[in-house]
């Protein structure tokens, strides 16, 4: 049964025309009242995750629920078909089960919160956030398991509940739910944070509607969801072909040893729609890199990726959403079922951006990119310090941006919006430990006219006994280059005890125990590469070679021979450029390294793991 | 008792603001900037301007100055090559920054590699280490420090900064490269990192040592052949620097601290608008200072301005501390237009600049502009300038028609719907600094200022609910005037990053009064008299693990007799305001800062003759001009004749030298005793 939604006043919106100086107007206040949110959100939380790197998201809906303003699309409407309560003014709605809006939020830890803004007895918008929390209980410090077999290992799980109810807050509630966390503080910081943004965009939100009329707002929300309808349908007719194209890509294992996993997307035009169909990805996984992917966020993705070259000034929205058909396999990878476990989805997350672009770039050669959105890489560090007190660290790595068509992957950056890195001298200020190394890494970024980015080594060293967990992927599948360009370098962790010894440790990983002295280096992948790569300046190459951004190993790669002076070497240059020339054949529109079959065969080889067993499937999830 | 003289150089016009210490009285005059040698221009103003007032240069005590050349240096990347020695580990701190990627998801694929302010090739790495408690963990190696310091020279360097992990506490180890490099490279000159920025956070802390570094050589350039071509035209007084957040300094000094120059032009706008408030008797006020290009805008509070820790500068944002103005793309010269695909009406951030210019300024623009628009609407009538610079109405009629055809609607409601959406633009970056930092803009006076600041300052005013809309007295030359009129300020600051139960009043005192000898005698340092100097103190107060924190300002008597618990509550309370809720989290005292003043000025403000109220004396004909939806009958005055008193009933307009101001329909505007006029609705 959907939501009864209870307003005071039943007097329908009346439907306005609305001038184009107007809607541009309302459309700006909209975007401004957004920017509120993220201030107000980063000024005062307190995790880590969402202060210092961002990790959270606003969302302003029109009273229907459809998203006017954010990132993600809306997941409001999932929510009210499946929400069997009352709405009403003074209500706040708190929910945290990606089960329950539809993989809106796509991991438990991802804290929602949802206010219905009433006016006048109507309800006449809503908004929305949510944020990344740093532990919400269960089986790990983190609450992210990866070697998860169930999301009921993964923590507290918040069905929709009203923290508000008609204007009364309940107490009780947050009691319970903060008593789930190691990180209470951090958590009822975060939570004030989601619920003062979401406030401060309601009083936007009524002021808007006070200063132009309801009638106006309401009428002019339509016209922008209109607005981007008439956009992606002349983009869709002009850029997309009737003709199938597919991509597919890879999760390299599941934690579990098994690997990798297979995700596919084929896309078609059809009757004026676009068709995003994931058939063809493989079944759900026993382990936890299951993506429950949202069918809006996926359109919310497409369209992005689509507008951002024609006007980038537009407001994204949910209006387009009717013409692209998503069709998404049931028990596949991305859409799996209950009460499969979802802690690692952020590797499948992020590789449908490759997929996106792989797809798009085939058949539109100005949207091309190499490959390089592996994944967020995290690293979770806790235990108790030297006077008993506990300690608990959750960061987000960066690595290579892949070679674009206008030029280089930049070096050690964030493919995800809004990131940041933590500065190490604030991780040595708050926690037991020391960051040795914080550089890129030489040659890691695949060749090519222009060069994917280099990913990254970061280098912790440990002061206090605890333990450590690793999510990383892009280690066994290389991230591809493209037009000529080369695969950029995968990642790779390793951990130097105390005593000298050193071992290669995987990158899906619970429950290391590190003692005071080890070391983790911690390296990302790097990006792919763009274009021929024997066609890069060697001068360019040369000075990447002193700015040690390249070695001169590295450099053959672009045919280049740089003297130990560094130098290039001309004439040895170009006789090996001529016989990489004549020894290669065509250069391939996409290089995805060397197939799996050798991918497994050199895996201990040149990861120093062992390659992944092949997913086994029929075996139902364990509940 | 002198003559004052303010010069503030901009990107087409430099202002020229003299004034008489003695009876307030006061000349200005604008001439062409000369970007080649902004000297040339500001010698030509001074010959002019002198002339005016009929004395010589010598006359002038003090030269007050607001310049770009910093900031100019830094976005242009026009900087001398900085070679960089960081600890081993962190030689490329500067290109992975904080990995941060503008334009939100999908923004990585149209976004620009950086290239670094120090290059990566110019950049070595020393052994030793620090940790966060500030002792030592590995010792540096002399040898070590000799190899790396070798492979710099001979690459080109022209300045070298020493910038290490954890330098913010403990400066020992950066000492030691230090006296090496003497030894080394003795003509290079050297920057510290814990000497320029001993603050927390190792990219911010590099880059701002390394961006005063890249622009001292050019600054001191600008400064020393500016001071010589003074001296050369008898001017012997002193030379001063507006600072980024508002306050003076010397150009002695400038030129070892230039970054703490690098929003000076915006600064002296912001000065300015406070000078005319003070004798306004307005309080709080808001500034919209509208050039061609952009619209910067600020907030002051009980007469003193928001001021901000950080001076963002193209991509790049610098630890110095600036007044908290924010700049938007929306100014006269901002280009309308219709995109295909949506069919909206966008307005800037492209700016057609001072070339070819708005299609109006009939220098080959076709592209509309908002100048196209006011010119359209009639709100801009006849001539800029005084009359040497004729407008082309019916070049400015062609290009609106452009985004009226575009859009199916009427010429007039195109170019109201221009200048609907710049003023909104305008309204978001007021929104910026007033209600999202938890100020309420009834509460404010808007002044508009710059070109194009009269202009629209009574619309925007009447978005935010801000009244009086003031235009001040000469707001052509107001950025001069704030040159002219602010006071000598300089400030330190320190990482304690405690939390309350970790620390003591006694600790903070001893290192706040540290603080207070430390920025005192930098003062006196620059020839100001013990006796005039005044000190302030902020405490930078958050909930432990919050990552954003509330300065507090305090003095020291109050913070010995309420303690740190009066501190808190006060903060307590500013958290409330600002973020609607309060925690049991324990306090956490994160920076603290001290600054030190010079005395301020008490200069009196010129008065124009007590009127009877009826500005007719000053009309110069009747006029014509679009609002409100309609044609409406206007009156054109001269400000130059109006009257201590004048009322003049909207829809009018009042033009002068530089400016041009617009009373709307339902709105009067009051003429004060100084000349500034205030709107407000009828």
């Amino acid at each position: 049964m959907p939501t009864t939604i209870i307003q005071s006043n039943q007097t329908p919106f009346e439907s306005l025309p609305i001038d184009p100086v107007t809607l541009d107007i309302i459309e700006n206040a909209l975007r401004n009242a957004r920017v509120e949110m993220d201030t107000t959100l980063v000024r005062t939380a307190m995790s880590p995750g969402i202060r210092e790197q961002g990790d959270a998201f606003p969302l302003i809906a029109d009273h229907k629920g459809r998203m006017i303003v954010g990132q993600f699309g809306s997941y409001i409407g999932p929510f009210l078909d499946g929400y069997d309560g009352t709405l009403e003014d003074g209500d706040m709605i708190f929910l945290s089960d990606p089960y329950s809006v539809g993989g809106a939020i796509s991991h438990s830890n991802d804290w929602l919160v949802l206010l219905p803004v009433f006016k006048e007895g109507r309800l006449i918008a809503y908004t929305s956030m949510f944020g990344h929390q740093s532990d919400i209980g269960g089986m790990v410090a983190g609450s992210m398991p990866i070697d998860a077999t169930s999301i009921f290992q993964e923590g507290v799980r918040i069905p929709p509940v009203k923290i508000w109810k008609a204007g009364v807050y309940n107490e009780d509630l947050i009691k319970l739910v903060m008593h789930q966390t190691r990180t209470p503080e951090w958590c009822k910081a975060d939570l004030n944070a989601l619920i003062a943004a979401c406030r401060v965009a309601a009083r936007r939100i009524v002021e808007m509607a006070g200063r132009f009329g309801d009638d106006v707002f309401v009428s002019a929300c339509e016209a922008l969801l209109a607005r981007n309808h008439r956009a992606m349908k002349m983009l869709i007719d002009t850029a997309i072909g009737e003709e199938p194209v597919s991509f597919e890509d890879y999760i390299c294992d599941d934690g579990l040893g098994f690997g990798p996993y297979k995700i596919k997307c084929t896309m078609w035009r059809e009757n004026g729609k676009v068709v995003l169909d994931f058939a063809g990805t493989d079944p759900q996984s026993k382990g936890s890199i299951n993506f429950l992917l949202n069918e809006n966020m996926m359109r919310m993705f497409f369209g992005i990726y689509m507008i951002m070259v024609f006007d980038p000034q537009i407001l994204f929205n949910d209006g387009y959403y009717d013409l692209i058909d998503v069709r998404i396999p049931e028990g596949s990878l991305l859409k799996p079922k209950f009460p499969a476990a979802l802690s690692g989805r952020t590797h499948a997350l992020g590789r449908l951006f490759d997929i996106l672009g792989g797809l798009l770039g085939q058949k539109t050669p100005e949207f091309l990119n190499a490959a390089g959105f592996s994944s967020s890489p995290h690293l979770f560090y806790s235990g108790a310090d030297k006077q008993g007190k506990w300690f608990q660290l959750f960061q987000i790595g960066f690595g290579g941006i892949p070679g674009r068509p206008m030029g280089d992957g930049p070096d050690g950056h964030s493919l995800w919006p809004n990131f940041t890195n933590v500065p190490n001298e604030f991780l040595e200020r708050y926690f037991p430990l020391v960051i040795e190394r914080y550089e890129t890494v030489a040659d890691s970024g695949g060749a090519g006219l222009h060069r994917g980015g280099n990913g990254i080594i970061m280098t912790y060293k440990f002061l206090e006994p605890g333990q450590i967990a690793i999510h990383d992927d892009r280690w066994f599948v290389p991230p591809w280059g493209v037009n000529g360009g080369n695969p950029g370098a995968r990642a790779r962790k390793i951990l130097r005890r105390a005593d000298g010894s050193e071992t290669i440790v995987g990158n899906k990983r619970e429950d290391i125990e590190v003692a005071a002295g080890d070391e983790l280096d911690f390296i990302t992948w790097g990006g792919g590469g763009w274009g021929d790569p024997l066609l890069r300046d060697p001068a360019l190459v040369a000075l990447e070679v002193d700015q040690g951004l390249v070695t001169i190993d590295g450099a053959r790669a672009y045919g280049v021979v740089i003297r130990a002076d560094g130098t290039v070497d001309t004439a040895a240059t170009e006789a090996l450029r001529a016989v990489q020339r004549s020894s290669r054949g065509d250069l391939p529109l996409f290089n995805l390294g060397p197939g799996l079959a050798a991918l497994r065969h050199d895996s201990l080889a040149e990861t120093g793991l062992p390659a992944p067993q092949p997913p086994v499937w029929g075996v139902a999830a364990a509940a | 008792m002198g003559y004052r003289l303010g010069v503030d150089v901009g990107g087409t016009f430099t202002d020229l603001l003299l004034f008489d210490d003695a009876s307030g009285d006061f000349w200005r005059h604008k001439t062409p900037s000369t970007p080649a040698d902004s000297s040339e221009g500001i010698l030509n103003g001074v010959e002019v301007i002198c002339a005016a007032a009929g004395l010589t240069p010598s006359a002038i005590d003090t030269f007050l100055h607001g310049t770009t050349v910093a900031t100019n240096a830094m976005l242009e990347g026009k900087g001398a090559r900085v070679g960089l020695v960081t600890t081993k580990g962190y030689r490329q701190v500067m290109q992975i920054a904080r990995s941060f990627v503008p334009g939100g998801l999908a923004g990585w694929i149209v976004w620009p590699k950086p290239e670094p302010l120090a290059r990566l090739q110019d950049t070595v790495e020393v052994k030793g280490r620090m940790d966060a408690q500030g002792q030592e963990m590995r010792p540096v190696d002399d040898d070590d420090i000799r190899e790396q310091l070798g492979k710099l020279k001979g690459r080109g360097i022209e300045t070298l900064t020493v910038s290490l992990v954890n330098a913010y506490l403990n400066g020992d180890h950066e000492l030691r490269v230090a006296a090496i490099a003497r030894e080394v490279m003795p003509d290079i000159p050297l920057s510290l990192s814990h000497e320029v920025l001993p603050e927390m956070q190792e990219y911010e802390r590099t880059l701002t040592t390394v961006a005063n570094a890249a622009v001292r050589p050019i600054v001191g350039r600008y400064v020393r052949n500016l001071r010589s071509r003074l001296a050369a035209a008898g001017m012997a007084g002193k030379l001063s620097l507006l600072r980024s957040d508002g306050g003076l300094m010397s150009s002695q000094k400038a030129e070892e601290h230039p970054v703490a120059l690098l929003m000076s032009g915006p600064a002296g706008g912001v000065t300015g608008a406070l000078w005319v408030a003070k004798h306004a008797g307005l309080d709080n006020i808001l500034t919209l200072d509208v050039g061609g290009t952009s619209t910067d805008v600020a907030l002051i509070e009980h007469g003193e301005p928001r001021r901000v820790r950080t001076t963002e500068v193209g991509h790049l944002s610098v630890r110095a501390s600036s007044l908290d103005v924010k700049t938007v793309g929306a100014g006269g010269g901002s280009i309308a237009y219709v995109p295909e695909l949506t069919k909206a009406l966008r307005v800037g951030p492209q700016s057609a600049g001072a070339v070819p210019g708005p299609a109006a300024y009939g220098k080959g623009g076709t592209l509309p502009t908002v100048t196209d628009a006011n010119v359209v609407l009639g709100y801009l009538p006849e001539n800029l300038l005084g009359g040497t610079f004729k407008l082309d109405r019916a070049a400015a009629t062609a290009a609106v028609q452009t985004i009226a055809d575009a859009l199916g609607i009427s010429l007039m409601a195109a170019a109201r719907g221009i200048i609907d959406i710049v003023n909104e633009n305008m309204f978001g970056a007021l929104r910026m600094i007033s209600v999202q930092q938890g100020y309420d803009p009834r509460d404010f006076a808007l002044m508009g200022f710059g070109g194009a600041g009269p202009l629209h300052v009574n619309a925007v005013a009447r978005l935010m609910g801000s009244y009086p809309a003031v235009s001040p007295v000469s707001p052509g030359v107001l950025c001069a005037l704030g040159d002219a009129t602010t006071r000598t300020r300089t400030e330190t600051a320190r990482s304690l990053s405690k939390r309350v139960s970790e620390t003591s009043i006694a600790a903070v005192m001893a290192l706040l009064t540290e603080m207070d000898v430390q920025v005192r005698a930098e003062l006196v340092a620059d020839g100001i008299p013990a006796a005039d100097i005044e000190t302030a103190f902020e405490i930078d107060v958050r909930y432990a693990g919050q990552a954003f924190e509330v300065p507090m300002t305090i003095d020291l008597a109050t913070l010995q007799a309420g303690g740190i618990a009066a501190l808190t509550a006060r903060f307590d309370a500013e958290h409330l305001r600002l973020f609607t809720f309060n925690m049991d989290t324990e306090h956490e005292l994160v920076n603290l800062r001290a600054v030190a003043l010079g005395k301020a000025l008490d200069l009196p403000a010129h008065q124009l003759p007590v009127g009877d109220g009826n500005p007719a004396a000053a009309k110069l004909r009747d006029h014509t001009l679009w609002m409100d939806g309609a044609e409406q009958a206007a009156v054109i005055y001269d400000r130059a004749r109006l009257r201590a008193g004048d009322v003049i009933p909207g829809p009018a307009i009042v033009i002068e030298m530089d400016s041009t101001t617009l009373i709307e329909t339902r709105h009067i505007g009051t003429v004060d005793r100084f000349g500034n006029i205030m709107i407000t609705p009828a």
